[in-house]
């Protein structure tokens, strides 16, 4: 097979197995992206982490701990598919923690009430719902068939946060004030969640079919999806000019690409302190894994 | 206090407290595998202690969130030895985690064979899940069989497995902690 | 760390199918993860666990000489029984 040929194949809707033979150009770009989906999935839990200790009653406790746990599983799963693609995962960790490989931008932010544990179990996860569904087609058929338990169990997340937010806005006024502030911070992070409008047809994530759909189709289906939901319970998206336009798309205030290209290369508000926080307790627990694992390398 | 409440105030208090512990290492466990099996041992923790307080909870005309948030810290019966703050602390947690499963399981022996039925079906459905908390605590106590710090944290640890009364210095900070969003607004639902 | 490959049944009397791998150091370990990574909500009813080093893998099947005889395509009926009902002077069941 040429790549040409192979290029067709993954374009007609061919799927590629562990062992095929595949372009080093197409291995390479799935390990990086793969890769950073793995990362996200690691550092995502640390914005939520910090909260498992103040999750308000036992209910919240246990499905804020649950869902940790989930992002922990994907991760998982995900450095086990970009392991058996060729590199290993404690080199996947290492270039993470080097800030050599990137990972997802809203998890560069702090969390800063209850309010933003609701919004990101409901909203974050519902805009990486969008992308994950489309990593059912992947034409890496090991990474779309572990899309299939990750994005079922992506949907108790959205479930929790629903509830949480839902809670709230039917409680005290402080609580939907919570709420209110938590968008406000996360709506711009939001917007930028799934890049910029770049044309599928000069993405090569897209022309290899690892991704299935374009940039500017999530996010509006995230904004057909979501702005109503959020606008039914009477909160205000912090930004004049959303709204959907007489052919059916949504319209917005152009999203800050610069910020968004500034956060995903290391400099986010929690950037250092984050990948600091890896850095440490994987340090700190390397004897255990030198003791448990060594012996069964 | 109710006969019912005092025995299982501390039991249910010292799975909360335990299981808070515990769920410090969610996210930054030694490796990933782990990190999941061992927030899984958290989550049956804290559901125990949430049975147990809704047994309470029944005859105290209250609720098993407000016995686990609402106490002031003084009211809390658990040990000493489950409120220490072990992370990021591999050793000292696995020899917590072996010697507490170690004693829970004589424990919950004698609450199986309590006069009171309500109370023996629920230790008898904690047991069962127990009986994977303890496998776990035995796969690690082998794995770590030989491991010097490992031996030293058992040896640490064992004397005050069953030490109560005054509190630790941590505990005032967990607790500050833990029911920081709850205090937050008050009679709030969450 | 030992790469295990995870099996899981998700009702009883189905088969099982390939569910993804764990890392453990061993064998006890690897049970204990795969329990807890695809089967702690209750979504399967039965795991295999299994080394991946003792998963062989087969990805021929030569058929050269095209042995048709055990497979549909070896049987056209569909042309013999036309022109048997023709010689019979019956019409297709359901015409009738």
């Amino acid at each position: 097979m040429t790549e040409q040929e192979f290029l067709e194949y993954v374009q007609s809707g061919g799927q590629v197995e562990t062992d095929d033979w595949m372009p080093d150009d197409y291995r390479a770009k799935l390990v990086k992206f793969i890769e950073m989906h793995g990362n996200s999935e690691l550092m995502g839990v640390l914005p939520e982490r910090e909260w498992i200790l103040r999750a308000p009653t036992l209910q919240r406790k246990l499905a804020l701990t649950a869902k940790v746990q989930d992002e922990v599983g994907h991760a998982q799963l995900i450095y086990r598919v970009v392991e058996d693609l060729g590199k290993p995962r404690e080199q996947c960790l290492e270039d993470l923690i080097s800030g050599k490989s990137k990972f997802h931008n809203v998890f560069h932010y702090p969390t800063e009430t209850w309010g933003d544990v609701g919004v990101i179990a409901w909203l974050v996860d519902a805009a990486a719902i969008i992308s994950q569904k489309a990593l059912l087609k992947c034409s890496y058929a090991p990474y779309a068939r572990i899309m299939k338990k990750i994005c079922w169990e992506e949907s108790f997340h959205i479930l929790h946060g629903r509830d949480v937010i839902l809670t709230m806005m039917n409680g005290a006024d402080e609580q939907r004030e919570l709420v209110q502030e938590a968008l406000n911070r996360w709506w711009a992070p939001l917007m930028q969640f799934h890049g910029n409008p770049i044309s599928p047809a000069d993405d090569p994530m897209f022309q290899w079919r690892i991704k299935s759909q374009g940039n500017e189709e999530a996010r509006q289906q995230f904004l057909d999806g979501y702005v109503p939901q959020i606008w039914e319970l009477g909160l205000i998206v912090p930004d004049p000019k959303l709204g959907k336009n007489d052919e059916g798309v949504w319209e917005y205030t152009e999203p800050d690409w610069a910020e968004l290209k500034h956060v995903v290369t290391g400099h986010g508000p929690q950037t250092a302190e984050r990948l600091e926080l890896r850095k440490t307790t994987r340090a700190e627990t390397e004897w255990v894994r030198r003791t448990v694992l060594a012996e069964a390398a | 206090m109710s006969e019912r409440a005092q025995l299982l105030l501390p039991i249910a208090d010292d799975e909360l407290v335990l299981g808070w512990r515990n769920s410090e290492w969610t996210g930054i466990a030694p490796f990933l595998e782990e990190d999941v099996a061992f927030s899984s041992i958290v989550q049956n923790e804290i559901g125990h202690a949430r049975a147990l307080y809704q047994l309470v909870a029944d005859e105290l005309g209250t609720t098993a969130d407000a016995l686990a948030f609402d106490r002031s810290p003084d009211e809390y019966q658990c040990s000493r030895f489950v409120e220490l703050r072990l992370v990021p602390d591999w050793a000292r947690t696995i020899a917590r985690h072996w010697l507490y499963e170690e004693a829970d399981e004589k424990r919950l022996e004698a609450l199986k064979a309590s006069d009171d039925p309500e109370v023996a079906g629920l230790a008898a459905k904690i047991d069962r899940e127990e009986a994977y908390h303890r496998m776990h605590a035995q796969m690690w106590n082998e794995r770590l069989a030989e491991e010097p710090r490992y031996l030293e944290a058992l040896e640490e640890l064992r004397p005050l497995v069953d030490g109560r009364g005054d509190h630790t210095r941590e505990f005032a900070a967990l607790w500050e902690e833990m029911t920081m969003v709850r205090r937050s607004v008050a009679g709030a639902t969450w | 760390m030992i790469v295990y490959e995870v099996f899981r049944q998700e009702r009883k009397g189905q088969a099982f199918a390939h569910a993804g791998s764990v890392g453990a150091p061993d064998a006890a370990f690897a049970e204990a993860y795969a329990r807890e990574q695809y089967g702690r909500r209750g979504e399967s009813v039965a795991l295999w666990v299994v080394p991946r080093e003792a998963v062989a893998e087969i990805h021929e099947f030569v058929d050269e000489l095209q042995k048709n005889y055990h497979r549909v395509d070896g049987y056209p009926l569909k042309e013999k029984l036309k022109e048997a009902r023709e010689r019979a002077g019956t019409a297709p069941p359901a015409d009738r």
